[in-house]
C-alpha cells in the first residue's frame, strides 16, 4: 500500500485525497490512522451532522442529493457518508447511493463516501464514526450520513447525529406501524417523500396522531410532505432541520446530546477492546471450546463457563 | 489482505446500457468486494472525482457505443493529473480486437470483451492490484 506523506497536514489543508485515503485507512483498522485522529480531533466541532434513516427505497439519497443542493447555495462545505448492506455471505457489496447524487461529484464543496457495513447490524458502518471526524476536520459544514435502508430498529443513528431526519414513504402498513417502538420513536423531523402518490396525507396524519400521543415536550418533530425526485418542499423541509438544530443550540441540547454520544462512542470501544482481549485469550488456549463442550455435556452450565472466562482476565492482572 | 477490494464500476459516455455492468458489479461483489456503481452516462470528471473520493483499488469501466477510444484514455490522464498512480485501470464491453493494443498502450491494463468469464475478471484484479 502506498503511504502518503503528510496525510494529517494536507487533510487539515482540505486535500481530498487525503480525507479520502484516511478514512479508507480508519475503515482497515488501520492504527495509524486512529494516531492522527488523535493528534487532529481538537480541529474537530465544526460539523453540523445530520443523520437520514428510512425503509430502502423511501428516497434517503435522492433526498440527500435534494438538501445538499439547498445547502450549497447557502455556500456551505458538506461531507456525504451513504451506507449500503454488506453480504453476510461474500463480504462484498453494491454501493449505489452515489447514483442519485451524480451532479454533485465535481462541485468542489462536496465529499461523497459510499461505505458497507461489514458486519454492523444497526444500520451503520462501525467506521462511520471516524469518518463522521475526518470529514468534520475536513471543513465540512454540515455532514450526512444516510443509513441503510433500515426495518423497525436500526437505531444507531440517534447516538451519531444531532439532528435525525426520518424519510417515509405512503402506503408501507397501517397505523399500527406508527405507534410501534424503535425507529419511529428517534426521529426529530419527518419527511413523507414521494407526496405525489395517493396515501401522503393518511401517513402525515398517522405520524401526526402518534406525536400528539407523546408527552408535552417544548419541541414536536415537524412532519413535512416533499417529492424529492420532484424537488418539492425541500426548502421547507430544510427550514425545519434546520430550526431544530436553533432549538438544541438555544436550549444547551445540543451539547447534551453530544455528551451523550460521546459517552457511547467511548463505550462501544472499550467494549470491542474488552471483548477483543478476552476472547483473544479464551479462544486461544481453547477455553472457549472446551468449555461449550461441556456445556452440551451438562459437565457445567453457561452461567459457569461465563464466570470461568471472566475470572481469567480480572485475575490476570 | 483482510480488507475487502474497492471497485468503481463506471459507465462512460452516452450509451444506456448496463446490463453488463451490473452483472459485473454482481459477481465481484460475490467475490467479496465492495463494488461502488455510479449508474449511466458519466463523464470522465465525475469518474475521476467518485474514484478519487471513494478511494477504489480498481475503476473499471463499461462502454458499448464505440467511444472507447477516446474516454478510455481520458479518464486514464484525468488520474494521472491528479497524480493518482496507485488504482488498476481496466475496461470492457463491446471492442474491436484492433482496438485493444491503443488501449493497453494508453494505460487501461486490460480489457475484457463479450464472452469472458467473471472469474477471469475476478482473478485478474486479484492478481494486479497495485496496492
Amino acid at each position: 500500500m502506498v503511504l502518503y506523506l503528510n496525510i494529517e497536514e494536507r487533510l487539515l489543508k482540505g486535500d481530498k485525497r487525503a480525507c479520502a485515503r484516511l478514512i479508507t485507512m480508519l475503515e482497515n483498522n488501520d492504527k495509524e490512522a486512529v494516531n492522527i485522529l488523535k493528534r487532529v480531533y481538537k480541529n474537530s466541532g465544526n460539523a453540523y451532522v445530520i443523520g437520514i434513516t428510512g425503509p430502502p427505497g423511501a428516497g434517503k439519497s435522492t433526498l440527500t442529493d435534494k438538501l445538499t443542493k439547498e445547502l450549497l447555495k447557502q455556500g456551505k462545505k458538506i461531507g456525504i457518508v451513504a451506507i449500503d448492506p454488506t453480504s453476510p455471505f461474500s463480504g462484498g457489496a453494491i454501493l449505489g447511493d452515489r447514483i442519485r447524487m451524480n451532479d454533485l461529484a465535481l462541485d468542489r464543496n462536496v465529499f461523497i463516501r459510499s461505505m458497507g457495513t461489514r458486519g454492523s447490524l444497526g444500520g451503520m458502518s462501525k467506521a462511520t464514526w471516524g469518518a463522521i471526524k475526518v470529514l468534520d476536520i475536513f471543513g465540512c459544514d454540515y455532514i450526512f450520513i444516510e443509513t441503510v435502508g433500515v426495518g423497525q430498529s436500526e437505531v444507531d443513528i440517534v447516538k451519531t447525529a444531532d439532528t435525525v431526519l426520518m424519510v417515509m414513504v405512503p402506503n408501507l402498513g397501517d397505523d399500527i406501524q406508527a405507534i410501534k417502538a424503535g425507529i419511529m420513536e428517534i426521529a426529530d423531523v419527518f419527511a413523507i417523500n414521494k407526496s405525489d402518490l395517493d396515501g401522503a396525507d393518511k401517513t402525515k396524519v398517522e405520524v401526526e396522531m402518534n406525536l400528539d400521543l407523546n408527552e408535552e415536550k417544548d419541541y414536536r418533530p415537524p412532519v413535512v410532505k416533499v417529492s424529492a425526485g420532484q424537488n418539492k418542499d425541500i426548502d421547507i423541509l430544510l427550514d425545519k432541520i434546520l430550526e431544530h438544530r436553533e432549538y438544541l443550540e438555544k436550549t444547551n441540547e445540543l451539547e447534551n446530546i453530544r455528551t451523550r454520544n460521546n459517552k457511547l462512542e467511548i463505550l462501544k470501544m472499550v467494549e470491542e477492546d474488552l471483548m477483543k482481549l478476552i476472547l483473544d485469550r479464551a479462544v486461544k488456549e481453547d477455553l472457549l471450546e472446551n468449555l461449550a463442550k461441556e456445556v452440551t455435556l451438562r459437565e457445567t452450565d453457561p452461567y459457569s463457563a461465563k464466570d470461568e472466562i471472566i475470572e481469567l482476565i480480572v485475575n490476570n492482572e | 489482505m483482510d480488507r475487502p477490494i474497492r471497485v468503481l464500476v463506471a459507465k462512460p459516455g452516452l450509451d444506456g446500457h448496463d446490463r453488463g455492468a451490473k452483472v459485473i458489479a454482481r459477481s465481484l461483489r460475490d467475490a467479496g468486494m465492495e463494488v461502488i456503481y455510479t449508474g449511466l452516462r458519466q463523464t470522465p470528471d465525475q469518474i475521476v472525482a467518485a474514484a478519487i473520493q471513494e478511494d477504489v483499488d480498481v475503476v473499471a469501466m463499461s462502454i458499448l457505443s464505440g467511444a472507447h477510444n477516446h474516454l478510455f484514455p481520458k479518464v486514464v490522464n484525468l488520474l494521472r493529473e491528479e497524480g493518482v498512480d496507485d488504482m488498476l485501470i481496466i475496461g470492457g464491453g463491446v471492442i474491436p480486437e484492433d482496438d485493444i493494443p491503443y488501449l493497453i498502450e494508453s494505460g487501461i491494463e486490460a480489457v475484457f470483451t463479450p464472452g469472458t468469464p467473471t472469474k477471469d475478471v475476478i482473478e485478474f484484479i486479484t492478481n494486479n492490484l497495485r496496492r
